[in-house]
């Protein structure tokens, strides 16, 4: 697949990859400036061929935008680099919100449980959620994972049951996809039944995905070792 | 509003050469400002329907695939960076994509019902999107497509227009499994590569 991943370029450019396929080559892109800048270029390209396609919008869809936006705020620009680690380790658990330490793996690195700020039910309350969607993918042997998105809440969860524990010295850590970006949104504690809520903006979020990381560090970029992707498109 | 239209010229990279600047719009936008978004809206609104039209297909779904779209791009525009491309680019990509997303969970028995059109055809939409506009760059586009050998063409095309992924466009045109993308990426370069599109 590696030798062959440069040629997805054009098919991702235009979105003619599949979840499975666009999540590789997403990760690709982090370490390949030569697609970045392909990508980019093919881009341009394809908007191009909108060229041929002028439309005439309805008359009450410029009514409809500009009421929408009136009451959405435009989300911060990204800052690089990213934002501190303290404030994207947000990670909650309900079964336990008590515990003030988790170790991880046999490295014994200790982080807190940063719950302060999201009461416990919080789970509960996006997992009841009006416009919930659930993604569910298995993990591991007999084991799963199931996604909660809510865009009203702006909340997004993983429940994983009998979900394998990480490789000694390593850890799960959660992400968000916004198009072809994605943010780290938190990591999942020990243990094979977590109930965790992702940190940063679910709303506008075009998927999550699980990787595997070494303990107690935080990349930018997901590693090639991704054990689950959920697409919100489905 | 199609005078206000943005041609966008031998230099795709910086920017609309003629009409609102908008960059700077998108600037704007990130700030919240609301005026910004509307001269946006009227800038680009017919493209960015011809688009969502064209690959969603049924006209009333497609408003919905461009009302969604704006809203992401109103929500994302402090994140528009001119670095890594022009304005209109990365905007129709937003489009795009979220029409490619539409027609794939509605899964192609939808999209292509007439029997469903004709029930969802709002009355004051002109639905002849494809008619498209004589414009300058519409005839280079279409003189760089014709620069491309078929095959390169027509996966281009179905990818992009028919929002189909490479693999079902390898089926399509009974391509050898894995040769389609090859197709599109050729195709694509080549286009850029005439189109003069900068890098």
């Amino acid at each position: 697949m590696s030798s062959d991943i440069h040629a997805l370029s054009g098919a991702y450019a235009v979105d003619a990859l599949d979840d499975i396929e666009r999540a590789q080559f997403e990760r690709h892109l982090a370490d390949c400036p030569s697609c970045t800048s392909e990508v980019a270029s093919l881009r341009e390209t394809s908007a191009l061929l909108a060229e041929t396609t002028i439309g005439t919008p309805s008359a009450g869809l410029r009514d409809r935008v500009l009421a929408d936006i009136a009451s959405v705020r435009p989300l911060p620009p990204v800052v690089e680099p990213a934002p501190e680690p303290h404030r994207r380790r947000r990670v909650v658990t309900l079964l336990a919100a008590a515990a003030a330490v988790v170790a991880i793996g046999t490295g014994g690195i200790v982080w807190q449980q940063l719950s302060d700020d999201r009461p416990p039910d919080q789970f509960v309350a996006l997992q009841t959620a009006s416009d919930v969607r659930t993604f569910t993918v298995p993990v591991g042997d007999g084991g799963s994972a199931t996604v909660y998105v809510s865009k009203k809440l702006n909340e997004a969860g993983i429940e994983t049951n009998g979900m394998p524990r990480a490789p000694s010295g390593s850890q799960y850590v959660l992400w968000l996809q916004h198009g072809s970006m994605m943010t780290q949104a938190g990591t999942m504690p020990d243990g094979s039944d977590n109930k965790v809520l992702f940190s940063g903006d679910a709303a506008s979020a075009d998927g999550a995905a699980v990787s595997v990381e070494d303990a107690g560090t935080v990349p930018s970029q997901p590693s090639d070792d991704v054990v689950a992707v959920f697409s919100f498109d489905a | 509003m199609s005078q206000l239209r943005p041609v966008a010229g031998d230099d795709p990279a910086g920017g609309a050469s003629s009409g609102p600047d908008l960059a700077a719009l998108l600037r704007s936008c990130g700030k919240g400002d609301q005026e910004a978004f509307a001269q946006l809206y009227d800038a680009t609104s017919s493209r960015v329907v011809g688009l969502a039209v064209r690959v969603v297909r049924d006209p009333a779904q497609a408003e919905e695939v461009a009302q969604e779209a704006f809203l992401d791009i109103w929500r994302t525009s402090g994140r528009f960076d001119p670095a890594k491309g022009s304005p209109l680019g990365w905007l129709l990509t937003i489009v795009h994509r979220k029409a490619v997303d539409r027609v794939r969970s509605a899964e192609a028995s939808t999209r292509r019902d007439t029997s469903y059109h004709q029930q969802n055809q709002p009355v004051e939409h002109d639905s002849t999107a494809e008619a498209g506009v004589a414009s300058l760059e519409a005839g280079r586009v279409r003189s760089a497509l014709q620069s491309l050998t078929a095959v390169q063409r027509e996966a281009v095309e179905l990818a992009y227009f028919g929002g189909y992924t490479h693999t079902e466009v390898a089926t399509m045109l009974e391509l050898p499994v894995g040769t389609a993308k090859t197709r599109i990426r050729d195709g694509l370069i080549r286009l850029r590569d005439t189109m003069g599109v900068a890098t």
